[in-house]
């Protein structure tokens, strides 16, 4: 019971990353309708840069967390100007196909530049115990971590001004730029939250794994099957789901086996969409 | 000057048909013929992505996997159960075909971007399967596949992969100008007005996609028997990617853009490939976000740009912009 208790944790604490991630993609795709295809490419640089600050350059682990998220957040800015705001009046399949550029420029760069995967050291390399429990306290960090975040920015998007501006756009972007909102500007500041909460992600659970150019390509993938399944553009669906998958994929590999831990959730995707091809809630469309 | 222009374009493709049937004569090295007949093995998927994702209309993230088992297929019936060489083939197509058929029925019936994450996600799934199931794939030894006695030389199978393509070229042409293309094409721009009009698009969206599985099925095969061994990094999603972006800059729902496209990309790449190393990759990235910001028809469409222009139209072309 203990071990199933034990995976049940990991599970949460996997989950906490899809979170981290299908939420900056989901208010992207909510907000500004674009399937941001390459969202977990910058999640990896969002590691390569907390390796870059850490491992090189000598920076403390605690002190490159905001910095890395400043970086990141300034990245997202980049690229919805550059690559994603040309593209505003094309068809979705467009942007789409801009973002797979994105996706591939970013992942063979990487790659070119730095062959090798590399690793960054835990900032508390202990392993807590109790009751059965062995658990590492990076797992800990990530799974509070990520709770604060969430929490954070439920605040902003409620009890802000421009929270309130984000939710306007989301709803209808016509009338939010008819009542005087600046939706150019909206639209660089959910890419500068989303890509920040990324960079979060990234730098919370690179001291579990190894940083790799590639490490990008699935995660986005299993973000957008927990975007899909909870419901387009929904922040709450998108929680639920990122636990949930989390958890399930634990489990999954605890028990039935982990060469194939990836093929669940995409297996689950198709099933699903099999029998509701508009995804499991009924989101914005 | 439409008639000029027909047979301007017609001697042009005769022209570029002439030069590649003349290559391995005018001192082409052994070498560069095995990238040209890589190149237009390639070139045979990129038409047959263009079917469903240039005319249909629908970005398939999943040829990546289909040119695989295409080639999977092929490799293990005439190595394993040691059918010929034509049987083998064709078979390649119709499994290829079949599961094409058999992934459509539930990932058609998600749009635009969705559709092509669902192809993804059924890429990884098959490259994960071919990566841990050993019998299957042959594990890192991968799997030997024989080569006909018609085929042994280099510049047989240049002709055939050459005469391959030209019949896939033949045939798309065909489809692309039956009612049936027509039909694919008004799916395309509005699947709406399309289903209002009558047409199950569902239905011809599914045989878009299973012709074009079959296709790129065969286009697997033929590069098997060019490389004469497989191993399961033929499924990878990577190769999903390089297709499209072989249509996309090529030009979409072109019938040579996609040729062009492939075969250009594909020698360029390999002819950098000392110069640049690991960064030629990079290359892909980037020419895909310009060219899909300021060519969205790619090269044949850049190029028939340039024509308007020369001759003259260019307010024309800029009006017809202005209103679709």
């Amino acid at each position: 019971m203990s071990f199933f208790l034990n995976q049940v944790v990991i599970g949460i604490q996997l989950g906490s990353q899809y979170v981290m991630v299908a939420l900056g993609l989901t208010l992207i795709f909510g907000i500004l309708d674009i399937s941001h295809f390459a969202h977990g490419h910058l999640y990896m640089l969002g590691a390569y840069l907390l390796y870059i600050l850490t491992a090189l350059a000598k920076v403390n682990y605690w002190l490159a967390l905001p910095l890395c998220m400043i970086a990141l957040a300034l990245g997202g800015v980049i690229v919805e100007r550059l690559v994603y705001r040309p593209l505003r009046d094309q068809p979705h399949i467009n942007t789409f196909i801009a973002a797979i550029g994105l996706f591939l420029f970013l992942e063979t760069l990487v790659r070119a530049v730095k062959p090798r995967a590399v690793s960054v050291s835990k900032p508390i390399d202990k392993t807590l115990s109790f009751a059965g429990f062995t658990i590492e306290v990076q797992r800990l960090i990530v799974i509070a971590g990520a709770v604060a975040l969430v929490v954070l920015l439920h605040l902003f998007i409620k009890r802000t001004r421009m929270g309130t501006a984000i939710e306007a756009v989301a709803q209808d972007r016509e009338g939010a730029a008819l009542v005087g909102i600046n939706v150019n500007r909206i639209s660089m500041l959910t890419f500068a939250i989303a890509t920040a909460l990324a960079a979060a992600a990234a730098v919370l659970m690179a001291p579990l794994a190894f940083i790799s150019p590639e490490m990008g390509s699935v995660l986005i993938l299993k973000a957008f099957v927990i975007v899909v399944l909870g419901g387009l553009g929904s922040m709450q669906g998108a929680i639920v789901g990122g636990y949930l998958l989390g958890i399930l994929e634990a489990l999954a590999i605890a028990y039935v086996s982990s060469a194939y831990k990836d093929v669940f959730a995409f297996a689950v995707l198709i099933l699903i969409l099999a029998i509701r091809p508009t995804g499991l809630f009924k989101g914005r469309d | 000057m439409e008639k000029l222009e027909k047979y301007g374009k017609r001697a042009f493709f005769a022209l570029l048909l002439a030069l590649a049937i003349a290559l391995p004569w005018i001192g082409l090295k052994l070498y560069q013929l095995r990238v040209l007949t890589l190149a237009l093995a390639w070139a045979i998927a990129a038409v047959s992505l263009n079917l469903i994702l240039g005319y249909t209309g629908q970005a398939s993230l999943a040829h990546g996997a289909f040119l695989g088992i295409g080639a999977y297929t092929f490799g293990i019936f005439t190595e394993r159960v040691g059918l010929n060489f034509w049987p083998s083939l064709l078979i390649a197509g119709l499994v290829t075909a079949f599961l094409g058929l058999l992934v459509g029925l539930p990932s058609l019936r998600t749009k635009g971007p969705y559709f092509a994450i669902v192809t993804l996600c059924f890429n990884v799934i098959v490259f994960k399967v071919f990566e841990n199931w050993t019998w299957l794939s042959g594990g890192i030894q991968g799997q030997k596949v024989p080569c006909p006695s018609f085929l042994t030389q280099r510049w047989a199978r240049y002709y055939f992969v050459l005469g391959a393509l030209l019949l896939v070229l033949v045939v798309v042409r065909f489809i692309v100008k039956s009612l049936l293309g027509i039909t694919f094409m008004s799916i395309r721009s509005n699947e709406n007005l399309a289903e209002a009009t009558g047409i199950n698009s569902f239905r011809y969206k599914l045989l878009s996609f299973t012709v074009s599985c079959f296709i790129v099925g065969l286009a697997g095969a033929l590069l098997a028997v060019e490389n004469q061994h497989l191993d399961f990094t033929v499924t990878n999603y990577a190769y999903s990617f390089n297709l499209l972006v072989y249509v996309l800059i090529g030009g979409a729902a072109t019938l040579s853009g996609p040729v062009l496209g492939a075969v250009g990309l594909y020698y360029f790449l390999d002819y950098v490939e000392k110069s640049l190393g690991e960064y030629r990759f990079v290359l892909f990235g980037f020419i895909l976000i310009v060219a899909i910001i300021y060519f969205p028809r790619g090269m044949v469409g850049g190029l028939s740009r340039l024509w308007d222009w020369a001759k003259g139209r260019h307010a024309s072309y800029r009006a017809r912009e202005v209103t679709p």
